[in-house]
């Protein structure tokens, strides 16, 4: 950090107002815009640096100084000199009704950049409010009392800045007036917090010197404090490298809002660049379906771009026509983020009604909308100490880290890597509150990398040569019931038929693709899992599938309707009492689990669900296995 | 290589954004437009929003009869440019009654005004509106939402406000609750004249300086702008040059003496000066906190 102490105080800009009002307008036409957060008590000084920057950035117009002057006098805490906290304490009425107010934002700017402060009062509350001002902040100034050190709540401060991955941090030593200036007491201050601040993964920060009552070190390099050789407050707030340029220089992600489409001739896709840059000519790619196409063109009202970067709100248009719409990700088409259902999340939870794990809840991340459920949290942790507790819910203001699932896959980032598609809110289905904030770490699917690989040539495309609706006839019941024999019988006809079809049998698959599964439960439901997957693939190539599994548990039989377009899944009921299939016992297995030789047997020491409602049901003790296929095929019926 | 947007590039884009949320959430948005300067910035970031297309909702005025002349002819104008419809409103009950700011003080602002939007909003079916309203304006509006829930009855609940956490805004609600949407929330009212310059943007000539006819009342320079202008006994109009900061019902909104012709101009004079914008507005001056008060009965 260069220090700059003979810079003169370059945003008082009253003479080029006046001089030359043209040359004014094109310098602030050109400013940046920095949004920063202010974290602190009423005591360290927090709404006097806040009231300071205002006024010496000449934000205070007359009337209002001139009503400053008198409250300071009416009610200030510094004798006769301008209270500057009063600027921006006008909550107080509010506060005394107990109104909750979470954020006010302030506004100032110099000649450089336009700033928006996030200024978060309270301290029951405190957790949600900068939770919500951190969000959008590049910079958190972390304001410390000289004369106390870092205390309970500069730790809890820094950890919300860190969790909310804000990378530029500010230890503003505030009063230093009253501590005389003494470097010594600064510097053991600022060794204290770095060893504190290396322990939550914070390496870097600016500390300073500074007196907001006084006015050291906020625009001018103080004379108090000689021994300081870093940049003033605002110098740095000037100069601070901004989230949005280092955004730019990731891979292009865009959330699509919404389709334009004012006539056939146009289809523009619009959104807000999250990351990376974009221009015509350039390969993209939409997630989840993973389509491909080139940028067309980035169209404005100004006319069109030849580039575009993170932060700006474009219009896209593709060469091709793919499907695109509201909750699809415009990516780089060599670069894409990860798609996945099963996350581990930080969580902070905002409502008075605790979260309910396992209940499902909206989940809102970019223009994603999905339902998602959370686990019990692993732990939450004490924003005053750091330290992991054990917890089975959430309650306002709670922090946890907990496993999240999606109904339906979701594009996403790490939180750290990409704000945008990493953080998300949740809301509560009945009353529609923002019930909480998170952020995403990493997927716990072991699929999360590999991209859905779109192909030209459908599913429809594929049933239509065949002439025939692709179905998955998933015949159930116990060990012995008849499934495999009755399924056969069924195939048969089909293929007499001129049917295209495939007979998946639960014994065969276990020689081969689930050779490494057992008959605990996990395994079962695996088993059924891969299955499942497997017969939808043979759907997609437009195959009617028939598989002979017992598939015991009602929630896999119906994981596996919900793969499956609307009618494609036919749950075939092969219903045999177990004393009837377990004297049959072709297979002996019966015996064998009676004796304890085989564990987790169905009917015997593992539970069978019945369908309730199943599509078709053929009772074996009445029907022949002819029979019954004779009566399946009845049903399925016509198969075009 | 990255590229620095400007302050205004990306006060466009988080309103452009905004705006397309809602459009993408809601079942039937409107924009209310009071023929201001916030209301033609906000015409114009709609029209960049949708552009090709116009942008998919209506404007609303809540017309109070009692605006400026100069007013009503750029309402119809700026509509008929963006290619929108206009959807002019006056509550039936205040014509009726000849509710007017002279004789009937705030009752005339919550009648055609709070009242008169009220039945608009509920007239048409409008869940959400785009009101033009700067957290920068007042103290109270610092910490005033994006997405500003209201009841059915348009009450404003300050304890049933949603967090807003980066830029994901919760639009759902229930079947009879309103939102009223603020994309130019982080605007101050130096972004809105620098914007207007910068992007050419046509506002009333009311906020250029101009020979104007002009009483003083209670300190503050009142435009006689029509024959409805009750005039006290011996009371004679003076011509000054005059412009407006903020524009609202004629016999409500103080002028300021000027010299400002262009927008250079009156941005300079603006920095220059030492009195905040709401000064000229007697509606602010009613109570402490008033807008607060206002807010909660519905007025925006």
């Amino acid at each position: 950090m260069t220090a700059s102490p003979d810079s003169p105080a370059i945003y008082k800009t009253d003479d080029l107002i006046a001089s030359d009002i043209d040359a004014y307008l094109d310098v602030h036409q050109h400013k940046s815009l920095l949004r920063f957060i202010t974290c602190g008590s009423v005591d360290d000084g927090k709404s006097t640096l806040i009231g300071r920057l205002l006024y010496d950035s000449k934000m205070i117009f007359e009337d209002q100084l001139a009503t400053l002057e008198s409250d300071s006098k009416r009610m200030g805490t510094q004798g006769q000199e301008i209270d500057f906290a009063l600027l921006v304490d006008g909550l107080a009425a509010e506060r005394e009704q107990g109104i909750t107010i979470d954020v006010a934002y302030r506004f100032f700017a110099t000649e450089k950049r336009k700033f928006i402060v996030a200024d978060c009062p309270g301290h029951e509350q405190y957790t949600r409010n900068m939770v919500t001002g951190a969000s959008t902040a590049d910079l958190a100034v972390i304001l410390i009392d000289a004369r106390k050190g870092v205390l309970v709540q500069t730790r809890r401060h820094s950890y919300l800045a860190k969790l909310l991955g804000i990378r530029n941090i500010v230890l503003a030593v505030n009063k230093m007036d009253l501590i005389d200036y003494d470097q010594a007491k600064y510097e053991a201050i600022v060794t204290e917090y770095s060893q504190f601040a290396a322990s939550i993964g914070i390496n870097e920060f600016t500390p300073m010197p500074i007196s907001g009552f006084k006015g050291d070190n906020i625009t001018d390099t103080s004379v108090n404090t000689p021994w300081y050789t870093g940049m003033p407050l605002m110098a740095h707030l000037e100069t601070v490298v901004l989230d949005n340029e280092a955004d730019q220089t990731k891979p292009l992600r865009m959330a699509v809002q919404w389709v334009n489409r004012p006539n056939l001739d146009f289809r523009g896709f619009c959104g807000q660049i999250a990351t990376g840059t974009v221009h015509p000519g350039d390969a993209i790619r939409v997630l989840p379906s993973g389509k491909t196409s080139t940028i067309s063109k980035i169209v404005t009202m100004d006319g069109e771009l030849e580039e575009a970067v993170a932060g700006q709100s474009v219009t896209l248009c593709f060469e091709d026509e793919i499907d695109c719409s509201r909750g699809d990700v415009i990516v780089a088409a060599d670069n894409p983020p990860e798609v996945s259902d099963q996350f581990e999340s930080t969580i902070v939870w905002m409502a008075d009604d605790a979260l309910i794990p396992g209940r499902a809840y909206w989940l809102k991340l970019g223009t994603q909308m999905v339902s998602a459920t959370v686990q019990a949290p692993k732990y939450t942790v004490n924003v005053n100490s750091m330290e992991h507790m054990a917890a089975k819910t959430l309650e306002l203001n709670a922090i946890g880290v907990a496993e999240i699932s999606t109904d339906k896959p979701i594009v996403f980032a790490p939180y750290a890597e990409n704000h945008a598609l990493g953080g998300f809110i949740l809301i509560d289905k009945i009353s529609n509150a923002t019930v909480a904030a998170g952020m995403l770490h990493f997927s716990l699917r072991r699929a999360q990398n590999v991209h859905w690989q779109a192909t030209d040539v459908s599913r429809e495309a594929h049933a239509m040569l065949k002439n025939q609706k692709p179905k998955i006839l998933w015949f159930t019941g116990l060990s012995g019931s008849g499934k495999s024999t009755i399924a056969n019988e069924v195939e048969k006809a089909l293929h007499l038929m001129n049917r295209h079809t495939f007979l998946l049998d639960g014994d065969n698959v276990r020689h081969g693709l689930n050779k490494d599964l057992g008959f605990t439960e996990t395994d079962r439901i695996e088993n059924i899992r891969r299955v499942g997957e497997v017969a939808k693939l043979m759907a997609d190539a437009g195959l009617i599938v028939l598989t002979a599994f017992i598939s015991p548990f009602r929630a896999e039989r119906d994981m596996v309707r919900a793969m499956l377009p609307e009618g494609e899944f036919v749950e075939i009921f092969v219903d045999t009492p177990l004393e009837i299939a377990e004297a049959r016992d072709v297979k002996g297995l019966y015996k064998k689990a009676r004796a304890g030789q085989l564990k987790n047997f169905t009917g015997i020491d593992s539970p069978y669900e019945p369908p309730e409602n199943p599509d078709i049901r053929v009772n074996t003790v009445e029907m022949s296995p002819a029979e019954a296929a004779e009566h399946i095929v009845r049903q399925l019926m016509p198969l075009k | 290589m990255t590229r620095t947007l400007t302050h205004l590039e990306r006060l466009e884009a988080e309103a452009i954004q905004i705006m397309r949320e809602v459009v993408a959430e809601a079942e039937k948005p409107v924009m209310l437009y009071s023929v201001g300067k916030d209301s033609a910035v906000m015409l114009h970031l709609a029209r960049k929003a949708f552009y090709p297309s116009p942008p998919p909702f209506p404007l609303l005025h809540v017309d109070t009869t009692w605006k400026f002349k100069a007013m009503y002819a750029l309402r119809e104008k700026a509509a008929r440019d963006a290619g929108m419809e206009l959807i002019i409103h006056q509550n039936a009950e205040a014509i009726e009654r000849g509710i007017n700011p002279f004789d009937h003080g705030s009752l005339h602002t919550d009648m055609w005004k709070t009242q008169g939007l009220k039945q608009a909003l509920d007239k048409y079916g409008f869940d959400v509106a785009f009101g033009g309203a700067r957290r920068d304006e007042e103290k109270s509006r610092a910490k005033e939402r994006i997405f500003s829930f209201r009841t059915a009855t348009h009450g404003w609940d300050p304890k049933n406000q949603r967090p807003e956490l980066w830029n994901l805004y919760n639009a759902r609600k229930a079947k009879s609750e309103s939102i009223r949407v603020f994309p130019i929330s982080n605007w101050t009212e130096l972004d809105i004249w620098q914007y207007i310059h910068l992007e050419n943007i046509e506002i009333v000539p009311l906020y250029f300086s101009a020979p104007r006819p002009t009483v003083t009342r209670d300190g503050m320079l009142l435009m006689v702008d029509d024959e409805r202008f009750p005039l006290k006994d011996g009371e004679v109009p003076v011509e000054r040059s005059v412009r407006f900061r903020t524009l609202g019902c004629y016999p409500l909104t103080g002028a300021v003496e000027s010299t400002a012709k262009t927008l250079p101009e009156v941005i300079q004079e603006m920095l220059l000066t030492t009195t905040s914008e709401r000064q000229g507005r007697a509606i602010d001056h009613d109570q402490t906190a008033s807008m607060e008060k206002k807010k909660q009965e519905g007025y925006f």
